[in-house]
């Protein structure tokens, strides 16, 4: 399997995603700068944190742009599989690849801190190694995370279960309090209706060993891993 | 030509900012304010053969970057 991290301007969570690629999961990866064009081959796509374009007018207008995003978009509706972590999230929803938008946070504070998250839905390339319900430990850091869309988008969301992942509280309530953010319905991460491309607000590239506190990261990347390897099973296809 | 562009919160949309900022207000004693909304706003300077065509220039402008859609309205002026 072939993972490709693309690199904007401004990304810094790009050495993160590929440390836990490489050196944890032992898979073959490679940086792509957000300025080619993307190489045959691959079976997934990363888009990074970080601050591309310094967050520039809105977090991931600009890095929708980049001269690379067209071929991801192509990658995409051809079914490739395309994941967006924080930054990278907002950048999918900016590209119009996902539903909704990322918006600062209620609080308006900053927030970096573990917190965690029910699987929602595990009939997805990114969610099949997990069971439905189970909670993962990940880490949040973020300004803008509040996730937002309008009342039909969200009833869409709901219905087609595209919302994978929710923040909760230790016992598995999505509360108020357990929400770090103030997005909408506690959601935490989203999928399109094709269920190839997914963003989230969490880090799991940063929890992929327990040294780090948890390792329950390991759980979308090996997802990932199960529905390359066979693609004749579609796993997240139901 | 020059535009003034405003892009304000859509209704709906949380504006922590703006209820911070009331928040401000009403400590120090204007307690007559009762909506804050943030937004942003931008001047541009273009040519354009004519009003109409500058019109639609910026509305593309608006509607592919300056603001997002899903969460942003926008209205614009246009100066001689």
């Amino acid at each position: 399997m072939r993972w490709g991290v693309i690199v904007f301007p401004g990304s810094c969570d790009d050495h993160d995603v590929y440390d836990a690629i490489k050196r944890v999961l032992k898979q073959k990866v490679e940086f792509l700068w957000h300025k080619d064009r993307l190489p045959a081959g691959l079976d997934c796509v990363v888009l990074p944190g970080g601050f591309s374009y310094g967050d520039y007018l809105r977090c991931g207008a600009m890095g929708r742009f980049s001269p690379i995003m067209g071929d991801v978009v192509e990658f995409a509706a051809r079914g490739g599989l395309v994941l967006g972590i924080c930054n990278g999230f907002q950048i999918l929803c900016e590209s119009g690849l996902l539903p909704g938008a990322l918006v600062r946070n209620a609080s308006l504070q900053f927030v970096c801190k573990p917190v965690y998250l029910r699987v929602e839905e595990t009939d997805t390339p990114f969610t099949s190694s997990a069971k439905k319900g189970q909670l993962l430990r990940l880490p949040v850091k973020h300004g803008e995370g509040c996730y937002f869309a309008d009342a039909a988008t969200l009833e869409r969301l709901k219905e087609n279960r595209q919302v994978l992942l929710r923040y909760v509280d230790a016992k598995g309530k999505a509360t108020a309090a357990a929400n770090p953010n103030g997005s909408l319905d506690n959601i935490a991460g989203v999928c399109n209706e094709a269920r190839n491309v997914f963003g989230l607000m969490p880090h799991p590239e940063d929890a992929t060993e327990k040294i780090l506190g948890s390792d329950d990261g390991l759980k979308i990347f090996s997802s990932i891993i199960l529905a390359v390897g066979r693609p004749e099973k579609k796993a997240w296809a139901g | 030509m020059r535009a003034k562009i405003f892009i304000s919160f859509k209704n709906g949309v949380l504006d922590p900012q703006g209820k911070a900022v009331e928040r401000s207000l009403h400590t120090l004693g204007y307690q007559e304010v009762r909506d804050v909304r943030m937004g942003k706003y931008l001047e541009v300077e273009l040519d354009a053969a004519s009003r109409e065509t500058a019109e639609a220039r910026l509305r593309e402008m608006c509607d592919k970057l300056l603001a997002n859609p899903v969460i942003e309205d926008y209205r614009f002026e246009i100066e001689n």
